[in-house]
């Protein structure tokens, strides 16, 4: 086995450029007589466009030309992706997403006009001269009162605000009502998953390009998926085929989901590169990000669990308000249904599961995938519910979760949401927590805490998700309007180097690193000669993107069947060079040799064979040597974990410290353990970010209040502990060839209910009877809770 | 339009700006050094943190004509002329201290600042000095360590050369 193979903690080999200052990011280009376009925003929520006069912007310095609305009347809107289906049968509302507001805007951010000009400043300050009246409409931010009858409608031509209302599983609906009217113990809880701004750190980029003299357009943008929006952009918005479109995604300086969409910013770059003869370019600034990114989370959810006296589940219902935004962004539908729904057993044996979802519209920018997508709103409600009824039964949150452990032998496991879990062994995840996060010496800590006036929390969760999307034709059937396989071409050289061109984009995860350890491993030959090749539609030849923890399990295993096919199609030609019969040809260490003989060839004796195909079968097979796979997975892959978070509370102030972070997961096989502890500490922070300070907020207006890193909390390296992450529990995905399932949103998804749980035991401890906090839980709300809450006797 | 003047890594240069152009701008679109990050407009993300006669500061909160006659060191300006990663950037690379990148050159700017401050800085001080420097990637665990690391190696190194 050579040196940086699975298994290895390899370093990352794109270190090097970003360390010196010489990645690539999308606003680090500039093409030669690039213009650059400023977009012009609503500042108000909802309303009419009454005048919309350019003429004196027109005559500013530097400007070239300024589009509106009127530039795109024969363009597409901006496409949802997926199609859900209401309880009766009836599609989702889908309204047009135009690139330019048409007549209305239904966001603060909603883009109006587009000024393209010599310098981004030229083009910032000719947008302040265009002459803009809104006659304003009342704004619809609340969920609950845009479904109220007579609230101002978004979309007037859909006459509501509903979108979609579904039901999942419908036929399960009157036995879980049954069966929670029966139970002799129902908990529930109201609680909301707070919305949130995703702000990877790079800002969104832009940069359309046109060459007249083949007719072929180029758009650079910051995207995890390239070939996905040369899709959507191509076929449904303006119109271009495929194979007169390139999308390059160069680095991209973190996603989270966020830059998974294809965005009317990227439609109008193409577009308008066309029509003024010249490239151009936007570059989002973080004001712009926060109207203009896509959101995440923003339910509002009540759920009912019914337990037996031992604590055993039952039965669990599940209904939410789920805000789509003011228009449906790419995957939007799927998020609260498909991806959030089917969590809803989570590690359990709970028989029967109903879970409604109400998906409204609302004058708000619109809501998306955010790491975990759907799977955190399911763990968040499942684990605080779990940890109420433990409470109100005087069960142990620990035991009260291994009583309804999915068990080893009981797998693979059919859930009643119907998904199929392979694998799991979720007690050994719970025994690893306990050691790893030190549960024995909690009282010992919890006394020295007290004794400094501090009351001291630990917080239990545990989580399950399901990743590594997706199989298509099943999601099809659930509405899907594109497959979810993913693509690789192995190109070996004859000098016996590789290139790889993965239809995945890492955006921070390491994949010029660890995909080469998968091929090295294979080929036994070093991980150096391999090369990755990703983010260009022009140089691979298809994919579907990297999100939803599918890198390895979708796009390893696609660069598996590819290398399986060369090394079927290498053992060939060794055995010719040999003159030995093919199904006699091993391979180990990067040779080729006859069993039973001494006898064998190198790697680089084939490779270059392939390509000088001077001792060759030609009769039998071509020359060259290079193989392309599709793999289109069977199952979703289910990582899970159980999580500790420990925390310190002043009870004077409400003040929150995390003093520690214990994850203990099962992501299968692991092929770079450095990169996946890196992924899980990043995932917690972004949950103790979203539990404890993160929060997008909107007054009754619909006006942004968090609209710069002033006022949204950020978590910073001081609001953050050190993490003690394990992933030694292992067991093997069984349905993909390298037996991996994903990892990349775990650390968001198990997080925000152990901090959330952690700071009512804290409070408990203290004799403060407090039965649930919303997230975040800042010192005010964590002080208000304190305040309204009943004090035990003895406190 | 004004002419500004500086040194940045070590070489003289100068190009026209506007009065409001920041030096963040002059460096990335006048000298066309790509390494310094825009990440917010705020000046809280530190993304665009450069040296400036040997202070750390953030090139977006600072007018280019402000830095007429400094001497500028950007992360270009880091590595040796061989090309050889600083103790702190290895150490980056080592500990898996970067994920996106899109921070990073902010972060071992901010970072070489603090080690030349304070060559043994707590855990605690650590995070601290890197309030102004936000990453979204990688919970800042590995930074922290990355930081931790270079700390040691350069005390050992300034132990040996004595």
């Amino acid at each position: 086995m050579p040196d940086g193979g699975i298994g290895a903690s390899t370093k990352r080999r794109e270190d090097v450029r970003f360390l010196t200052g010489k990645g690539r990011y999308t606003d680090d280009f500039n093409r030669p007589d690039q213009t650059c376009v400023w977009f012009l925003r609503s500042d108000v929520a909802h309303g009419r466009i009454t005048r919309l006069d350019t003429s004196a912007a027109e005559e500013m310095p530097g400007v070239v030309r300024i589009f509106t609305a009127a530039d795109f009347v024969s363009a597409g809107g901006i496409p949802a992706g997926w199609q859900i289906h209401s309880r009766d049968g009836e599609p989702m509302k889908e309204p047009k997403h135009p690139i330019l507001a048409d007549g209305k805007v239904r966001h603060v951010g909603d883009p109006i006009a587009a000024v393209v000009a010599e310098t981004r400043a030229q083009a910032r300050d000719a947008a302040e001269a265009i002459e803009l009246e809104i006659e304003e409409l009342p704004a619809v931010v609340d969920m609950r009162a845009a479904l109220e009858p007579g609230a101002a409608l978004v979309h007037d031509d859909m006459g509501t605000n509903l979108c979609f209302d579904w039901g999942f599983i419908e036929e399960n609906r009157d036995a879980v009502d049954a069966a929670l009217r029966a139970a002799p113990h129902v908990t529930t809880l109201e609680l909301v998953n707070n919305r949130l701004i995703p702000n990877a750190m790079e800002p969104r980029a832009a940069i359309g390009e046109y060459d007249a003299a083949d007719d072929q357009h180029t758009l650079y943008t910051t995207s995890q998926n390239p070939h996905v929006i040369r899709l959507l952009m191509g076929a449904f918005v303006l119109n271009i085929p495929e194979q007169k479109l390139r999308v390059v995604a160069p680095d991209v300086g973190g996603g989270f989901g966020s830059k998974i969409f294809h965005y009317a910013e990227e439609a109008f770059v193409t577009a308008a590169a066309k029509v003024v003869g010249r490239p151009v370019k936007w570059t989002s600034t973080r004001s712009e990000a926060f109207m203009s990114d896509a959101h995440g989370r923003d339910h509002v959810t009540r759920i009912e669990l019914g337990l037996d006296t031992d604590g055993r589940f039952l039965a669990i219902r599940s209904t939410t308000l789920a805000n789509m935004g003011a228009y449906l962004s790419t995957f939007a539908p799927s998020i609260p249904t498909y991806l959030h729904g089917t969590l809803m057993a989570g590690n359990y044996t709970t028989p029967l599961i109903y879970v409604n979802v109400r998906a409204v519209f609302t004058n708000t920018v619109p809501v998306d995938a955010y790491r975990g997508a759907g799977r955190p709103e399911a763990t968040y409600q499942l684990e605080r519910v779990i940890d109420k009824a433990a409470r109100e039964l005087g069960i142990d949150p620990i035991e009260i979760r291994r009583k309804n452990f999915v068990k080893p032998d009981q797998f693979p496991y059919q859930t009643p949401v119907a998904v199929n879990y392979d694998t799991g062994d979720y007690d050994a995840l719970m025994d690893k927590l306990v050691e790893i996060a030190d549960l024995a010496g909690f009282p010992a800590r919890r006394a020295e805490s007290a004794a400094r006036g501090k009351l001291r929390g630990l917080g239990i969760s545990s989580y399950i998700e399901a990743c590594g999307i997706a199989p298509s034709n099943l999601v099809g059937q659930l509405g899907a309007r594109a497959g979810l396989y993913e693509a690789a071409t192995v190109r070996v050289n004859p000098t016996g180097g590789i290139t790889v061109f993965t239809g995945s984009h890492s955006h921070g995860q390491g994949h010029e690193t660890t995909f080469p350890q998968v091929v090295a491993s294979m080929l036994g030959i070093d991980a150096g000669q391999i090369e990755i090749v990703h983010g260009d539609t022009g140089r691979v030849p298809f994919g579907m993107g990297t999100y939803g923890s599918r890198s390895l399990a979708v796009g390893g295993s696609a660069i598996v069947k590819a290398t399986d096919k060369i090394i079927a199609k290498a053992k060939k030609i060794a055995a010719h060079l040999m003159e030995a019969a093919e199904a006699d040809i091993e391979l180990a260490d990067g040779r080729f040799s006859v069993a039973g003989t001494d006898k064998s060839v190198a790697w680089t004796d084939v490779t270059l064979a392939a390509y000088v195909p001077h001792n060759y079968p030609l009769d039998q097979i071509e020359p060259g040597l290079e193989e392309t796979a599709f793999y289109d997975p069977s199952n979703f892959t289910y990582p899970a974990g159980c999580y500790a978070c420990e925390v310190e509370l002043d009870p004077e102030t409400g003040q929150v410290t995390v003093l520690g972070f214990a994850a203990a997961d099962d992501f299968g096989n692991v092929v770079n353990p450095m990169i996946v502890e890196g992924q899980v500490h990043g995932g917690i922070a972004q949950g103790i970010g979203q539990s404890m300070l993160e929060a997008a907020g909107y007054d009754e207006n619909g006006q942004l209040t968090t609209g710069s890193y002033m006022d949204y909390a950020m978590p910073r390296a001081t609001d953050l502990p050190s993490y003690a992450v394990d992933n030694s529990c292992v067991t093997p995905c069984t349905h993909n060839p390298l037996g991996v399932k994903g990892c990349g949103e775990a650390g968001a998804i198990g997080s925000p209910p152990a901090l959330v749980n952690a700071v009512l035991d804290a409070l408990d401890a203290g004799g403060i009877a407090v039965t649930h906090i919303d997230m975040p839980l800042t010192p005010s709300r964590v002080w208000a809770a304190i305040q309204a809450a009943p004090r035990a006797a003895t406190a | 339009m004004p002419q500004v003047s500086m040194t940045v890594n070590g070489r003289k240069v100068s190009g026209e700006v506007e009065g409001r152009t920041l030096l963040v701008e002059f460096l990335r679109e006048t000298l066309r050094l790509t390494g310094t990050h825009v990440g917010c407009d705020t000046a809280q993300c530190g993304a665009c943190v450069v040296h400036l006669n040997g202070e750390s500061i953030k090139s977006c909160n600072i007018f280019a004509l402000e830095a007429d006659g400094a001497a500028v060191t950007t992360i270009e300006g880091i590595a040796g002329k061989d090309g050889a990663l600083s103790v702190v950037q290895a150490a980056f690379q080592t500990h898996h201290g970067l994920q996106c990148g899109f921070c990073t050159p902010g972060m071992v700017m901010t970072a070489t600042a603090l080690l030349k401050e304070n060559p043994s800085p707590s855990e605690v001080e650590i995070r601290e000095y890197l309030e102004g420097n936000i990453c979204r990637c990688t919970g800042y665990h590995n930074i922290v360590k990355a930081i931790q690391a270079a700390a040691v190696e350069l005390g050992s190194s300034r132990v040996a050369a004595e």
